[in-house]
């Protein structure tokens, strides 16, 4: 064969562009900007995607690739242009969601050398992340690091907020950030003008365009705070209430005072100032045997979580929650509903035997209790779906009445379960303490594992004593506060306590 | 009523000669399908060709003035039977459907028809569904060229080579007497791009005309002897027709490249991969100049020996792109190669892997991998190094390992079947854990958590069909699922029709939703909704009924959780031989949403009152346990961080996105799980009754809110 003469090639490469987003973000609309603003400034432009059944939900990737076509190109030049992302060959990456974002990263989309990363910091999360008994929300601060690491340039800010704020869908504020972002040749009015040029939504896009455009522009950069707790201030506590405020502050050190208003209030709340006595008294207990030199770390669990175990939830509670004119409050602005709307609650709610008896008087509810049959043909009677509207008089009536009980509950036989409950464990983590400080630190925070209601609170009870259980075995290790530790991270992993499961037999195997 | 409209891409469907089109793939391919005057057209739907369905059943009034019959096909298999109107009359047709899985369901009648051969061009468009994206088991449609002797078009992936494609397939079709298949990738199908476009063509012969004068020609059936001679047709006229054509017409390209020495011949679908890799290696432009000679094979099959001799003849290697496996081309091209006694050698699946999609990194690896092998010169110092992105290596983006979850499709936020795999996960916590087949539509997202439903998924249609060997007695029943979509597909005889007559003695659920919701909505048998041009309201229970079961229980709102998990639990108790059907209906969310938002919005508008629901959780009621997670999955039942500083674990939250289907309420309550859900309704535009209650209530509930108040303590 002839050797032809070495073909001239052209240098220019295609701007890369990957959008990642979730089905019914509107990345298709983004999508559909980009090309048609780039055709319009005179550049050739190709985009596909594989929204496979993505469309429901799941991650979508949209890819894009465009370059100026030539100044004296012929007509009908077209680039032969890829359908897929080439790793390490992305200039611009858009993520929809932060953890999306994540994902171009993880594919290899976004380098150091060349890749602007526009990604919106809120989170829509994931079901394997939703689904975990304790917190499985994947962590945003590592999520940064990897994006400040790896992107050329990095511009994210919360986006869905900002669609929120001006009306406007993510896309048009995900297309202001990568104006902003100056990472195309393009200037402002043809973002804008594309914008108009679509025709749909135009003024709230054209709003949520610019203040992300803004935004990005400012260039602030992003940052991860630990989500924020509500700092309990008393503002003019009174009578009783101030007294105990005013014992909590005298007796305790600064260390703990945080969480000890915050648990006063709650127990207060729950019941009554005596109440809120007998729970500074019980922290003052576990205070006794504390040590400045940890910072008071004990009593500061102490005071989380024994106030947790004595605001328990029981049928008072929550008739008295639901029928708070600050829950009303609470309700109208979570729905968002007009002054000129009104609206009703309809509670659902199911109680069963196992709550009635636990509400009734220690006597009777053990008598009835101890009676299967009988017990039996009361769950009959009673278990079942009751759905309560809270907004007619005659339900409120109900739960408001219900919720005033309370001042009873002393005497029923779930206080008398759970103050059993709780002095065992107190008494547990006390013997702890004289020899190992930070076990029974653990012991305090392994109350974190009970929570629900019915079956889900029976099966969090089982974690429980399994962890406190195999502490007992553990006790007397240097590492055992470190290994209870972990079984409680176990068990907050999956609801059947597989994980726990498996937890506990590696401890098995080194006790053995 | 298909989920999205396609009312813009109808006009697009009109554009005339000289006209710019603009747009997606399968849409260019539509407009193709109608510059070739073809007469009829006929598919079942699925990604990624759902929207040639959808825009050609949005046309119809445009189909009707050009003369064009359009088909929603019961399944593929009703689609490729339709092409026989192409087998002793000069008509065009096309069908459609999802490969592999359409053409496996289509292939009886394929092969019936390949057999017969064709006189009018009869084209199948098949979504080729493999690599990223694919929801289906990975195979190359290539098999049924091969088997079937049909002819195999697999164009460059940009539009006017894919409407060319289209047009080339119909005379290919005719000139060689041939079905043709034409194969587009998803990513083909979802590219954006621009052709210049031609007039639409009314057929050159009709239906009508085709009916009104019959032909028939007894060795165009395929019953012996003609069954033999239709054998040896294929191979001695139809094939050599349809090589000559292909050369003739110059169906394949060849590109020139100054390296003569080696060469790559690409299926066309692979194309811009290639010229990327080379690109990355500084052998090709963006314009598609290349140093490496290229062998474009837009037609896949049959190949042309000819051709593929004289692009290898002197070369030291030429490299075969062929993506999926076996690896057919490559070896076809070997023996090609061998007979002629040409010793180039042949790289291919050597330095390419065999399974897999061919990604860019994969492409490159192997272009590279082939030229430092067959003419090391080619390649620069800096291209023959492997470049390994050192990023992935950063410890900082190894850490995001765990951290960003994996995000599969699921139910939408409101779905109705989501409620019955909660019913289901229910009724197992109390019976234990079941066999259950699994059947494809959206309810195969229960295998998925946070349901984790399913142990079997065996096709469309077949999933109480799947469990007809466990029919046995035993304390367990299986339990089936089948989606409304895949009970009309074949499910009504070969799940339940199979099941009645074995006296199979299993559970068996139909998810009916209204439509066939998984590919796009589009309408049914059993649809509810009124269709001008189909025929629907066929219950799914009288079809039950019909075919001979006795034991069926229609459920009409699937949120009724409790009702749904008491039903599963009769039906599995149930002592009767033969199937228990359970045809649980609701309709699919995101089409009623469709439907409903817009009349709900102008009932506002106009004054009307109207009462809107969504839900809500109260978090200080909620312990963070995610129980109801567990048991819904909804998108818009989410978590929140909580700002209680008593509170470890987020709590759970309704977002904005709520549609008050109920579900969580339901499961919270039929699940016994906690009371911190609660429904809100919402009046707009209340009446003077509504407002003067609305006063009464405030006022007595107010008094006593305050009265409480007083005496609790003041906190906050």
């Amino acid at each position: 064969m002839n050797v032809a003469s070495q073909t001239a090639l052209d240098t220019a490469k295609p701007l890369a562009i990957a959008v990642l987003a979730m089905g019914g973000q509107g990345g298709g609309v983004l999508v559909d900007w980009i090309v048609a603003m780039c055709e319009r400034q005179g550049w050739a432009a190709q985009s596909t995607s594989v929204p496979g059944v993505a469309q429901r939900t799941g991650a979508t990737i949209y890819y894009i690739e465009a370059l100026p076509l030539p100044p004296n190109a012929p007509p009908g030049l077209k680039p032969v242009l890829s359908l897929m992302a080439v790793p390490g060959e992305v200039d611009i990456v858009i993520g929809a969601e932060f953890m999306e974002a994540g994902r171009a990263i993880q594919r290899g989309l976004v380098t150091p050398d060349r890749t602007t990363l526009i990604a919106s910091s809120h989170r829509a999360y994931a079901v394997v992340e939703k689904q975990t008994p304790g917190d499985g929300i994947g962590d945003a601060a590592i999520m940064l690091k990897a994006a400040e690491a790896t992107a050329k340039k990095l511009v994210a800010f919360d986006m869905a907020a900002i669609g929120d704020k001006t009306g406007s869908a993510i896309s048009a504020v995900l297309f202001g950030a990568l104006a902003g972002a100056d990472a195309l040749p393009f200037p402002r009015e043809a973002y804008e003008a594309t914008i108009r040029a679509a025709g749909i939504g135009v003024e709230p896009s054209l709003r949520g365009f610019a203040a992300a455009y803004e935004r990005a522009k400012a260039g602030t950069p992003l940052e991860i705070t630990p989500p924020p707790k509500k700092i309990v201030a008393p503002r003019t506590p009174q009578g009783d209430y101030a007294a105990l405020v005013a014992q909590a502050q005298a007796e305790f050190p600064d260390e703990t005072q945080m969480m000890l208003a915050a648990g006063l209030q709650r127990v207060v709340d729950f019941q009554d100032n005596a109440y809120g006595r007998e729970y500074l008294d019980l922290v003052k207990g576990i205070l006794a045997i504390d040590r400045a030199d940890r910072g008071y770390a004990l009593t500061q669990a102490a005071a989380k979580y024994i106030a947790v175990a004595m605001a328990y939830d029981d049928v008072y509670r929550v008739a008295d929650l639901k029928t708070r004119a600050s829950r009303f409050e609470r309700v109208r602005k979570e729905v968002g509903v007009a002054p000129d709307q009104l609206i009703y609650t309809t509670e659902f709610m199911h109680p069963r035997m196992d709550e009635v008896a636990g509400s009734l008087p220690k006597a009777l509810g053990r008598f009835i209790e101890s009676r299967p049959r009988l017990f039996k043909a009361l769950d009959k009677f009673v278990n079942r779906g009751r759905r309560v509207r809270t907004g007619t008089i005659r339900w409120f009536l109900m739960l408001y009445i219900l919720g005033g009980l309370k001042r009873f509950r002393r005497g029923t036989l779930r206080h008398a379960n759970e103050v059993a409950h709780r002095d065992a464990w107190l008494v547990r983590v006390k013997q702890a303490a004289a020899k190992d400080y930070d076990l029974a630190v653990e012991l305090l925070n392994n109350r974190r594992l009970v929570k629900g209601y019915s079956d889900t609170h029976a099966r969090g009870l089982s974690k429980f004593d399994r962890v406190m259980a195999a502490a007992n075995k553990l006790e007397g290790r240097s590492d055992a506060a470190e290994w209870v530790r972990r079984l409680r991270d176990a068990a907050l992993k999956d609801e059947d306590g597989v994980a726990l499961d498996g937890a506990l037999k590696t401890v098995d195997s080194f006790l053995h | 009523m298909a989920e999205r409209s396609f009312a813009r891409e109808v006009r697009d469907l009109e554009l005339g000669e000289g006209q710019e089109f603009r747009g997606e793939g399968i849409l260019a391919l539509t407009k193709a399908l109608l510059q070739s005057g073809v007469a009829y057209v006929g598919g079942y739907q699925g990604s990624p060709i759902s929207h040639l369905m959808d825009v050609l059943s949005d046309a119809q009034e445009l189909l009707g003035k050009l003369g064009v019959q359009f088909s929603a096909s019961a399944s593929e298999a009703a689609a490729a039977a339709s092409l026989s109107a192409s087998m002793m009359y000069p008509i065009r047709g096309a069908v459609t459907f999802k490969s592999t899985v359409g053409t496996n369901v289509a292939s009886d009648a394929l092969a019936n028809l390949a057999s017969s051969g064709v006189v009018g061009g009869a084209l199948i468009i098949l979504g080729e569904d493999y690599g990223e994206g694919s929801s289906i088991m990975q195979e190359r449609s290539h098999a049924f060229a091969m088997k079937s002797q049909m002819w195999l078009l697999d164009p460059r992936p940009d539009l006017p080579s894919i409407v060319k494609a289209v047009e080339d397939g119909f005379e290919l079709s005719e000139a060689s007497n041939t079905p043709v298949m034409l194969e587009v990738r998803v990513r083909s199908c979802h590219v954006h791009g621009s052709f210049i476009a031609k007039d639409n063509k009314r057929p050159a012969y009709t239906l009508r005309e085709a009916l009104e004068n019959p032909v028939r020609d007894v060795n165009r059936i395929v019953l012996p002897p003609a069954s033999y001679i239709q054998e040896k047709e294929k191979i001695e006229k139809r094939w050599p027709a349809a090589v000559e054509f292909i050369k003739s017409r110059k169906l394949n390209e060849f590109f020139d490249g100054d390296l003569a020495d080696v060469g790559i011949a690409v299926q066309g679908g692979m194309y811009n991969g290639v010229i990327r890799a080379l690109q990355r290696l500084g052998l090709a432009d963006v314009w598609g100049k290349t140093r490496v000679p290229l062998y474009v094979m837009n037609v896949a099959y049959p190949l042309i020996d000819d051709e593929l001799t004289q692009f290898c003849v002197g070369k030291r290697g030429v490299l075969i792109v062929e993506e999926g496996q076996p690896e057919y081309i490559e070896q076809a091209v070997n023996t090609i190669l061998r007979r002629r006694d040409i010793p180039t050698r042949i790289f291919g699946k050597d330095v390419l892997p065999m399974a897999g999609e061919y990604t860019a990194d994969v492409m490159l690896k192997g272009v590279r991998d082939f030229l430092s092998a067959a003419l090391p010169s080619a390649l620069s110092d800096a291209s023959r190094a492997p470049n390994v992105p050192a990023i992935a290596d950063d410890p900082r983006v190894k850490a995001l390992t765990g951290v960003v979850p994996p995000r599969p499709p699921g139910f939408c936020v409101g779905c109705p079947e989501r409620p019955i795999f909660a019913a289901m996960k229910l009724v197992e916590k109390e019976l234990g854990q079941h066999h259950i087949a699994a059947d494809i539509g959206c309810h195969l997202f229960s295998i998925l958590p946070p349901f984790n439903i399913g142990a079997s998924t065996m096709g469309y249609g077949l999933g109480p069909a799947s469990a007809a060997a466990f029919n046995v007695p035993t304390d367990k029943k299986s339990i089936s699922f089948i989606g409304d979509g895949g009970f009309w597909h074949n499910g009504l005889t070969t799940s339940i029709g199979n099941a009645v007559y074995n006296k199979h003695d299993g559970v068996i659920v139909v998810v009916d939703n209204y439509y066939a919701s998984a590919t796009g909505g589009q309408d049914i048998l059993s649809s509810r909704a009124d269709n001008a041009t189909r025929s629907t309201k066929h219950p799914i229970t009288k079809a039950v009924e019909g075919i001979g079961a006795t034991w069926v229980r229609q459920v009409d709102r699937t949120y009724d959780v409790g009702k749904m998990r008491d039903t599963l639990k009769e039906a599995l108790s149930d002592k009767e031989p033969g199937p228990k059907v359970i045809v649980a209906s609701s309709e699919c969310m995101l089409n009623k949403q469709r439907r409903e938002k817009p009349l709900f919005a102008k009932a506002v508008k106009g004054g009307q009152r109207m009462v809107r629901e969504r839900y809500g959780v109260d978090e200080d009621v909620c312990t963070g346990d995610h129980a109801c997670i567990r048991l819904s999955g909804c998108p818009s039942l989410t978590i929140k961080h909580s700002d209680d500083p008593l509170k470890d674990d987020p709590v759970a939250a309704v977002d904005n996105g709520c549609v008050g289907c109920g579900n969580c309420g339901e499961v919270a309550e039929a699940a016994v799980l906690c009371p911190s859900f609660y429904r809100a309704e919402i009046i707009h535009n209340p009446t003077s009754f509504d407002r003067f209650m609305a006063r009464i209530r405030g006022a007595v509930i107010g008094f006593l809110q305050r009265r409480r108040a007083r005496h609790a303590l003041a906190v906050s």
